[in-house]
């Protein structure tokens, strides 16, 4: 009885209604919980760019208070709503979807952080990046003060650089302290963001440069790639929001 | 029905104490005679992907141990129910949805685990330890004994990677359980980069298996 092909298919389809349903069930527990460790995840990301987040640190908390979101087209003008008219969120906007979309239509989301005495001082300016590692995609994010010019902060991460190699960008703390104090703009007022050169012989560079990681030049080129890109997408949003602030003064 | 086959077979165990010399034999090899990863060679992919940090290494050892135990549990029961032409897949299905619960849980509650361990949670199901012992013990014993056999094995496969990962955090990093030790004492040490690569694992796993063979007299046939 046991070898005929009616118990066969009949105990087969039993175990797949029973474990689908216990998958199903487990997911929809779940993912309420899920949702809040991501968007945890999110937020601690966004604020490592600009201070270093400890297990015990409030993130959620620090988050609402120091940070306010919008998003902006490339063109550097804030969207309030996506193409289907609802109201965007700067935090929900997938990266790497807008990643495979031309920089025309992507949506590009910037976070302020703002002083704590005084939420309308802002320190800094806080942008998603995104791109092609060694192996698979890197991404991050690069603070920026708020004349647009120095690096403030960096954080990155990768989804399967080589470890102890590649995956330095974002295990080891050093690679991120070099971007601090380094500037974006040339002398001239061109973007020509910061580079990561090939080699590691800890020799000072100049205000553009960073210096590689041994063995990881590929990714360091990955690295430099995505900050280009993204901070030439985000060129026209950094004018805009220079005119304002001399208009202001 | 299922559930009155298996009381019937716990009433007859009643007779064997709950830990006989037997069971303790179940859990006892699998971590040094009859090892999952040293002797038996399995698994060694995961032991060499994982075993960078003793942090993931932990919880993968955790997540293997819960899979391969309930697995054996579950297949042990409805084991006179499973038609024999498609028992590798029922087998298969039942560690699927394990590890798919283990991976939704970490998921859950530790996060930026999940980020690391990602990949190689949901890799389990293809990890021969626990397919190999559904099929050489659990397809033909009883459930206590099943899940004492799955513990046993889980046990070995974990202490191995946490033994690896130890020496490659230590060596590779200069920390465990990410605590800077050289730092903290004020030793100056260059991190050995060799660790941290895959390599490291071989070399360190050999090791291992080498001091265990000495001390045991295992000899490949």
């Amino acid at each position: 009885m046991r070898q005929s092909n009616t118990y066969i298919i009949i105990f087969t389809l039993i175990t797949t209604v029973f474990v689908g349903g216990v998958l199903a069930v487990a997911s929809l527990l779940l993912g309420p919980r899920q949702a809040i460790s991501i968007e945890y995840d999110t937020k601690s990301q966004i604020l490592s760019a600009v201070m270093t987040i400890t297990k015990k640190d409030d993130v959620l908390g620090i988050y609402d208070k120091r940070i306010e979101s919008l998003v902006v087209n490339n063109k550097g003008e804030e969207i309030k709503t996506d193409s289907k008219g609802q109201p965007l969120i700067a935090e929900k906007v997938d990266v790497a979807k807008n990643y495979k979309l031309k920089p025309e239509e992507r949506m590009f989301p910037v976070f302020k952080y703002v002083s704590e005495k005084d939420s309308t001082q802002i320190e800094a300016y806080i942008l998603p990046v995104y791109g092609n590692g060694l192996w698979d995609k890197i991404w991050g994010f690069i603070a920026l003060d708020n004349k647009l010019e120095t690096v403030k902060g960096v954080s990155f991460g990768h989804k399967s650089e080589t470890p102890g190699l590649g995956a330095r960008i974002s295990d080891d703390p050093v690679i991120s302290e070099r971007y601090v104090g380094k500037k974006i703009y040339d002398d001239k007022g061109e973007l020509v963001s910061v580079n990561m050169v090939k080699g590691e012989k800890g020799l000072p560079l100049d205000t553009h440069h960073v210096d590689g990681m041994s063995g990881a030049t590929m990714t360091g080129n990955g690295v430099n790639k995505m900050l280009k890109d993204y901070l030439d997408c985000y060129e026209s949003y950094f004018e805009k929001v220079k005119s304002q602030n001399v208009a202001g003064l | 029905m299922s559930t009155e086959a298996v009381e019937e077979k716990i009433v007859k165990k009643v007779s064997e104490p709950l830990l006989s010399k037997r069971r303790k034999k179940l859990v006892k090899d699998p971590l040094n005679e009859d090892n999952p990863i040293t002797v038996q060679v399995l698994g060694i992919c995961s032991a060499l992907a994982i075993t960078i940090k003793m942090e993931p290494t932990i919880i993968m050892g955790l997540a293997v141990i819960f899979t391969v135990m309930f697995s054996n549990l579950i297949i042990s029961v409805i084991r006179d129910f499973i038609p024999n032409r498609i028992r590798i897949i029922v087998q298969l299905a039942v560690v699927a949805t394990f590890v798919t619960l283990v991976s939704e849980l970490l998921k859950a509650y530790n996060y930026p685990m999940f980020k690391v361990l990602g990949a190689f949670v949901g890799l389990i199901i293809t990890n021969c330890i626990v397919m190999g012992r559904l099929e050489a013990f659990a397809m033909g014993n009883k459930p206590y004994d099943s899940m004492l056999d799955g513990l046993g094995s889980g046990l070995g496969y974990a202490w191995i990677i946490l033994a690896v990962s130890f020496f490659r955090e230590f060596l590779g990093s200069g920390s465990i359980l990410n605590f800077k030790v050289f730092e903290a004492l004020g030793i100056p040490y260059v991190n050995n980069g060799l660790m941290v690569d895959s390599i490291g694992a071989f070399m360190i796993l050999a090791i291992i298996i080498w001091i265990q063979r000495i001390k045991t007299g295992y000899v490949e046939q």
